[in-house]
């Protein structure tokens, strides 16, 4: 016999009489605010909210905020002109090279500050990782309260796709905070209102 | 690794024989616990969603098979290689397997328990193969040839110091530096090199879902993404209780594994792995070894429920004040000593007894698994199955003895009282346990039943 069957042969054999599902599994979130909940949690976590009018609005911010920064790559094509660093590549091992990375990204979530990013909007699942520094771009509208609104919305069936609440971190050197673990060094977001 | 294994009792003696790092021990990991509360005091719905995270999973344990195979199912119509370990050999095996099939010596690995509890490590290192842990934590212990103390907090047992003098010899760094801004930094550069030139990458399992064939990985660092999706070969490694039903379900678990664990309100990254990035090999191990023998407990199966966040080590008093080690187990504290028994009862009977039965480990676990209820049936276990040094049985037929006659009750308290009033040394030396880090009480001069007998009027 197969382990795989002789496991199964065993869990049958052993498991409790059945169970039902609970029908209740989403809780609602009562914010006055989404986006101010959204940002506060943001904040504590070391990640700036900030909001444009349009994408036009948004190259004239990322010109001022990344003047001098060389290796930039986007997956937006209106910040075509604003990046220098192309992701037409077949390895993944390139992107090591990438100092900042602004990148298209589905929604938030206001409770943990968590924004979802999938195959979806990436060719490179490395990239929102292996980049210096990370910024998402998500449309104002598109925050929820809480994981269960999350998950209700979330109807991605690509092969991957991450949830990401901040910088990279780590506190286990004596439980102190340190940002910048392995993953970004920092992380912005820019909320795009049209 | 290679020490010889003490016992709870002993290796904790030896761990608080400095008073001032035992007391740090213990203040770190309880403002831990106090992150965990002020975190969960948030959501009002707290106890709503630990109700219902503990009947989904109750839900799990009575369909585990059905749901196995739904998840197999749906995994390999998502393009993984989907193997199953019968016990921990077994599931090395594997992993060398796939490792020599791709001709790969060398890998990293991001957190998993499991691979400790299978000693994963040792055997793919005497097989030729360098594994390499990327959790900062898991590296730390690495770099000392120690297995980590916690389950979350590899390396909570560590001073800044200690760290700072293992970079110094290992990474290079300055020597004296301890600044953990800086000791991370080392750390950044040296994995960095890592990630960029190994082919396989291994991690852990979280959560895998039956529903989509999918699993999730839950990290602050970014090490197993890092990893995975840089390497040629990913292999992901779970026990088969990680199981959950419905994708949704884990708004329930998402919710509570991060706030129990750290206080966050979620870890940085959740992973969805679902199917390999193209030209690339996914592969997932599912283990059974002792699981579905402990499924067959009934006091004991709702271990199975554990999600790992560590909360119960971090409340335990005995565990903050004997540190992970002193449980000669991968999963320390309490959730480990109603494991450990189940996998081997003989190596792991003192397990059990490393508790004051508080109660604290339940009241903090997020899929309310009966922590201290298991210790206490545990004992019963090992005892009946003479598996407990005969010492403490000794002690505890004696005990019975004396409790279950009356007279002989009496006059053995009679006796106890005159003799630490007449000859205090009998009881105030070092034989006896009680006087250790303690005063013995002054004895009262009569019993509450002879005081009860006199004032019955």
């Amino acid at each position: 016999m197969s382990s795989r069957e002789k496991i199964l042969q065993q869990i049958k054999l052993n498991k409790p009489t059945g169970s039902v599902l609970p029908l209740q599994y989403t809780y609602e979130s009562d914010y006055e605010n989404t986006e101010a909940k959204f940002k506060e949690i943001l904040e504590a976590i070391y990640t700036e909210v900030i909001v444009v009018d349009s994408l036009a609005d948004l190259k004239i911010k990322v010109d001022e905020m990344y003047a001098g920064v060389v290796n930039k790559a986007t997956t937006i094509p209106e910040l075509a002109d604003w990046a220098d660093f192309s992701l037409q590549m077949a390895d993944p091992h390139e992107l090591e090279m990438i100092e900042v990375a602004i990148l298209q990204a589905e929604f938030g979530v206001a409770e943990n500050g968590a924004v979802w990013i999938s195959d979806n909007h990436l060719q490179h699942r490395a990239l929102p990782f292996i980049t210096q520094n990370l910024a998402f771009v998500i449309p104002r509208n598109a925050l929820v309260n809480n994981m269960h609104d999350a998950y209700k919305r979330l109807t991605d069936t690509t092969g991957w796709g991450c949830f990401i609440a901040g910088p990279s971190k780590t506190a286990d050197i004596e439980q102190s905070l340190v940002i910048g673990a392995h993953g970004a060094r920092s992380m912005v977001i820019f909320l795009v209102e049209n | 690794m290679s020490k010889a294994v003490m016992e709870h009792a002993d290796a904790a003696d030896v761990f608080n024989k400095d008073e001032s790092y035992v007391d740090w021990h213990d203040e770190t990991l309880w403002f831990v616990r106090t992150k965990r509360d002020k975190s969960s005091k948030l959501l009002p719905e707290w106890e709503n969603l630990r109700e219902t995270a503990s009947q989904i999973k109750n839900y799990v344990l009575s369909h585990m098979d059905e749901l196995l195979e739904t998840f197999e199912k749906n995994a390999k119509a998502n393009g993984i290689h989907v193997h199953w370990a019968a016990d921990a050999a077994e599931h090395n095996e594997i992993v060398l397997a796939i490792l020599k099939q791709h001709n790969v010596d060398r890998m990293i690995k991001s957190k998993s328990m499991l691979t400790e509890e299978c000693h994963m490590n040792d055997f793919l290192t005497k097989n030729g193969i360098e594994v390499i842990d990327t959790d900062l934590g898991e590296r730390i212990v690495q770099l000392r040839n120690e297995p980590p103390s916690h389950i979350v907090l590899p390396a909570i047992h560590l001073k800044k110091k200690d760290i700072g003098d293992l970079f110094h010899e290992h990474l290079g760094t300055d020597a004296g530096a301890t600044d953990p801004q800086y000791l991370t930094e080392a750390a950044r550069q040296h994995l960095r090199d890592k990630f960029l030139t190994r082919k396989a990458a291994l991690t852990g399992v979280n959560f895998a879902i039956a529903e989509t064939g999918g699993f999730v990985v839950c990290t602050n660092e970014g090490n197993a993404d890092m990893g995975a999706h840089l390497a040629d070969v990913h292999i992901a490694c779970m026990g088969f209780e990680k199981l959950i039903p419905l994708q949704a379900h884990l708004g329930v678990f998402l919710r509570l594994l991060a706030r129990s664990a750290t206080g966050q309100p979620v870890t940085t990254y959740s992973s969805h792995f679902k199917s390999p990035r193209e030209g690339q090999e996914m592969h997932l191990v599912i283990v059974d070894n002792g699981r579905s023998a402990q499924l067959g407990r009934a006091d004991f199966r709702n271990s199975l429920k554990c999600i790992r966040c560590g909360a119960c080590m971090n409340t335990c008093p005995v565990y903050r004040r004997s540190g992970g080690h002193s449980y000669h187990n991968a999963v320390a504290g309490p959730i480990g000593s109603i494991l450990a028994p189940n996998l081997d009862m003989t190596k792991n009977a003192d397990l059990p007894f490393a508790s004051t039965l508080c109660g604290s480990c339940t009241n903090v676990c997020p899929v309310k698994i009966d922590i201290h209820d298991q210790l206490y049936k545990w004992r019963q276990v090992l005892v009946q199955g003479g598996h407990v040094p005969q010492v403490k049985e000794i002690g505890v037929k004696a005990m019975s003895m004396v409790l279950s006659q009356p007279r002989f009750y009496q006059w053995s308290g009679r006796l106890g009282r005159s003799v630490m009033r007449t000859l205090p040394f009998m009881v105030n030396n070092s034989l006896n346990p009680w006087f250790k880090q303690r005063e013995m009480p002054e004895p009262p001069k009569e019993s509450f039943r002879d005081w009860y007998v006199r004032n019955r009027e």
